[in-house]
């Protein structure tokens, strides 16, 4: 009894000090002038995120978040940044003042929309979450429903991927040409 | 389960969709947009997997990842169309890159 009660005191905290993480780096990604601030900032978000994952057991996920967007898709832009160099740097706010005005009320209606929909309609249907198999989120899971429910989403994901990577090829070639 | 509950998770990946949007609307930077738009990303893939581990089945955990692989698709691409602006000497602002519109 005291040692689950310990333990859920300690996951807790964890999930506290993961969700202030995360939404604190969000904000700094917002708010940062220098878009390799913003980068950075983004980099603490996706790892505080990917804690937050494994609090709800979904390891898999949290490893491909680490790898993919901490380790690809942040090296990618740290990238493009560097290359930019001064001309990167962006004024804060756009435009004229009402367009910030707007925007943050735009938001702020959005956020308190989402909060009063979850308090009223779910907050006594999703309290008691079962409890979920041995295997759940693990690699051999998320492999047997890739392999066989989720078959077709796995196949659009290739071509997605390809077509992107066809996108990059022909917007870097065209530029090139451009430029000569 | 222990800890928090999944509503918790809800309103952290509320919250973050909202600071995402905020930074689209807000900022002119390309960069900037396009760093805000994977916040957006992970808000909603956070709120997929709170309600794949509320209902104990991997879907949710299948559909982030789907949701990961367009988001680097889209970062290909966007990075691609900001070096492309880059080499032709146009301003970095969303404001001002409006030759496409009618």
């Amino acid at each position: 009894m005291i040692v689950a009660s310990v333990a859920n005191v300690l996951v807790w905290a964890v999930w506290v000090g993961a969700a202030f993480a995360c939404i604190g780096s969000g904000i700094a990604v917002v708010s940062f002038s220098n878009p390799f601030y913003s980068a950075l900032a983004l980099i603490g978000n996706l790892a505080s995120l990917a804690v937050l994952y494994l609090l709800l057991s979904a390891e898999f996920v949290a490893a491909a978040q680490v790898l993919v967007y901490a380790g690809a898709v942040m090296v990618m832009f740290l990238f493009v940044i560097g290359y930019l160099g001064d001309r990167a740097d962006a004024p804060w706010a756009g435009g004229p003042s009402w367009q910030a005005v707007g925007a943050v009320a735009a938001s702020a209606a959005l956020f308190v929309e989402v909060i009063v929909v979850i308090g009223l309609k779910t907050s006594g249907r999703l309290s008691h979450s079962p409890s979920p198999g041995a295997t759940f989120g693990s690699p051999y899971d998320i492999g047997r429903l890739f392999l066989t429910n989720q078959l077709l989403a796995f196949e659009i994901t290739s071509i997605v991927l390809l077509v992107a990577a066809v996108g990059g090829v022909i917007l870097g070639s065209h530029s090139r040409e451009t430029e000569q | 389960m222990r800890g928090p509950d999944v509503v918790w998770y809800l309103a952290v990946a509320a919250f973050l969709f909202c600071t995402g949007a905020l930074g689209v609307l807000m900022r002119r930077s390309p960069l900037i947009v396009l760093l805000s738009l994977e916040i957006m990303l992970n808000g909603a893939n956070l709120a997929l997997i709170a309600f794949s581990r509320h209902y104990a089945q991997g879907d949710g955990q299948i559909f982030a990842l789907t949701v990961m692989a367009v988001a680097a698709s889209e970062v290909v691409v966007g990075l691609g169309l900001i070096v492309a602006i880059a080499r032709k000497h146009l301003d970095l602002d969303v404001d001002k890159l409006s030759t496409l519109r009618g």
